[in-house]
């Protein structure tokens, strides 16, 4: 090697320096999806904490839970609590305990106004209690998404917002978007934006139907503290 | 022995309300249990704390006395402090013009001396005695012959002026807390707007904090009574998720709810009243961001969110002890512990609050198309003791979008869309 290669060499290699093709370096810790041909294409390796996530299915229930169960089961696991907030149906508690979710760490939320809706959300994000904040929102302006994504970078939950496929074309200051939609492989999910160069081709994920569930025995509450 | 004495001067004015300012003055004692186990009562106007034991924890006296002042600019008291080896020297000092602290005893003399005659308490006609002699402070009573003063103005007078220096003693009973909390609170004016009551509110929860941290306490619940004119009132009655004594929190709480009163008439006084008192030991400080600050944080939040939204809008949610799909997910109180019955077959994350008919083609149910059964059928009957309900058999089915339902037939009859797996 060159003189002069060595030392361009030694100047990519410095931490402050970051290419156009590289994935951004989170400060954060992210919280892995559980899906190793994901988590390799997300910056941190993971659901980016204190940040705002969007995740846009093409239709309604095509697997866009199943592709967080086992982050949010590992949050739960922690003893971290899970918001669900105005969810478009009612979640199914014997399934999400298949899905290994303790149920004594959820909470959810169902405010009369779309205003209230977004005031429980902050005071969610703004709680160290919470591991991870879903949100089915109705609609929402620019004003009110950067609201919420400086809400997330004060924490350091998931923050995720299920949206329509159609606000792919809107602006949104969150700093991952993906988009899911269905091949006969699995769950194709499109990185529409994250941090650091984009991507092009969608990933596939194979997340199968849930599992059934097995009896399980009784653990504790999370969050007590049993004396030694 | 070291002394600190609270003197309230609005409580020495009015004669006239000594009833409220008795209720004022227990309340105020009760609050600072939370700096020494020894309080003692000065009626009307004044408290004594016995503060030599806590010296340690606060880390000295200005320490202590910083937290004392702290709390009580909160409340929003104006107070002369000041403090001496003797409960009545540091009784003297806080009614001095210049209050001061004496922590020496011999340097105790010197600090009374200067102290105006008025300050000895001892009556009209000895004052008037004294002050015509041409006496004006306590140190020229001191410099008068001990027998001619006792004969003149009483054995009294001299024990007093001994104790405040520490030659007799002076035994003093200490205030007992109450084992309930009852506050309540004259407001100056007939008042409409929440703004005031918040203020109010604050002072109170914050004698109740103190009371409860002496008792090492919380409360479950409480209670924040509106008295309006003609013996009308408006209750507020606030629970919490798990028992807390934050003064910040608990105004919190009854901020989001009060903002929500409608005021029917003006509000003339208000009561505080917390009866449910539980146990609850201080936190440890905990070295890392973990969970001890987690299992802390959730209730506040559980408790906020339901102050203003209702405590139906934030539930958990649990697995019931039945098979039948609809009844076997409810909710629940929030952060209960669920033991898991039994195993249930595959079960979606979403269920439709209601079932949703489907249409059916030669014999396949239909969604924008064919559906596709992957997984089934799976039998879920009841008996007849459950009232009607028909058998139904259970599908794993899939669009032609490849989403996933969960679908049921009843046998020979109609098919529904039960879930979205998701």
């Amino acid at each position: 090697m060159s003189h002069r290669a060595q030392a361009f060499a030694e100047l990519l290699a410095r931490p402050d320096i970051r290419r156009a093709t590289d994935l951004a370096h989170v400060t954060k810790p992210s919280v892995g999806t559980g899906f190793t041909a994901l988590d390799i294409e997300l910056p941190g390796g993971g659901w980016p904490s204190a940040a705002l996530t969007e995740i846009l299915p093409a239709h309604e229930g095509i697997g866009e839970l199943r592709l967080l169960g086992p982050a949010l089961a590992g949050l739960s696991r922690k003893g971290r609590r899970l918001a669900w907030i105005a969810p478009p149906y009612l979640p199914y508690a014997p399934a999400l305990a298949a899905a290994g979710i303790d149920l004594s760490t959820l909470l959810i939320v169902r405010a009369q106004s779309f205003a209230d809706t977004l005031w429980a959300t902050e005071q969610c994000l703004a709680s160290a209690a919470c591991g991870a904040v879903l949100l089915w929102p109705q609609r929402l302006q620019y004003a009110e998404l950067r609201r919420l994504q400086l809400a997330a970078e004060g924490t350091s939950a998931l923050a995720i917002l299920f949206r329509p496929p159609h606000a792919a074309s809107d602006a949104s200051p969150a700093a991952l978007r993906i988009a899911l939609s269905t091949t006969s492989d699995g769950l194709a999910v499109k990185i529409l934006k994250r941090r650091g160069a984009a991507l092009d081709r969608p990933i596939v994920v194979q997340i199968g139907p849930p599992q059934a569930n097995v009896p399980t025995t009784h653990r504790p509450p999370a969050g007590t503290v049993t004396p030694a | 022995m070291l002394w600190i004495a609270l003197y309230f001067p609005h409580l020495a004015d009015p004669p006239a309300t000594s009833a409220t300012a008795a209720i004022d003055l227990n309340n105020l004692a009760a609050w600072a249990g939370r700096f020494t186990p020894n309080v003692s009562l000065e009626k009307p106007c004044g408290l004594l704390l016995e503060v030599a034991g806590s010296l340690q924890l606060y880390g000295g006296l200005p320490a202590l006395v910083r937290s004392v002042r702290a709390d009580l600019r909160d409340m929003g008291y104006r107070v002369q402090l000041a403090g001496a080896p003797t409960a009545r020297a540091a009784w003297w000092l806080a009614l001095a013009d210049h209050p001061r602290f004496v922590t020496e005893l011999p340097s105790l003399t010197a600090a009374l001396r200067p102290l105006p005659l008025r300050t000895l308490e001892s009556g009209d006609k000895t004052f008037a005695l004294l002050s015509r002699s041409g006496i004006r402070t306590l140190g020229e009573v001191w410099q008068l012959p001990r027998d001619g003063l006792a004969r003149r103005c009483g054995q009294d007078l001299l024990d007093r002026l001994d104790r405040a220096l520490g030659h007799l003693p002076e035994p003093r009973p200490y205030f007992q807390p109450p084992l309930q909390f009852h506050a309540r609170q004259e407001l100056a004016a007939e008042v409409c707007h929440t703004e005031p009551l918040l203020f109010v509110a604050q002072r109170l929860l914050l004698q109740l904090e103190g009371y409860l941290d002496a008792r090492s306490a919380g409360i479950a619940s409480f209670e924040f009574v509106l008295l309006h004119r003609n013996n009308r009132r408006t209750t507020i009655p606030i629970g919490l998720v798990a028992p807390n004594r934050d003064a910040t929190h608990l105004l919190n709480l009854l901020r989001e709810r009060l903002v929500r009163v409608a005021l029917p008439e003006t509000v003339h006084e208000v009561m505080l009243a917390a009866d449910d008192i539980r146990p609850l030991s201080a936190d440890n400080i905990s070295l890392f961001d973990d969970e001890i600050s987690t299992s802390k944080e959730w209730p506040k939040l559980v408790e906020q969110l339901r102050a203003r939204l209702g405590t139906d809008s934030v539930r958990g949610l649990a697995i019931a002890a039945e098979h039948r799909p609809e009844y076997a997910s409810i909710v629940s109180e929030i952060g209960t512990a669920t033991t898991v019955a039994a195993g249930f077959g595959l079960r979606p994350f979403w269920l439709l609050p209601a079932p949703q008919a489907l249409a059916e083609r030669h014999g396949v149910p239909q969604l924008n198309g064919p559906l596709k059964l992957l997984i089934g059928p799976e039998r879920i009957q009841s008996g007849w003791w459950d009232g009607p309900y028909e058998g139904r058999d259970y599908f794993v089915a899939q669009t032609s979008t490849q989403a996933l339902l969960w679908v049921y037939r009843i046998p020979a009859r109609a098919w529904y869309l039960h879930g979205w797996f998701a």
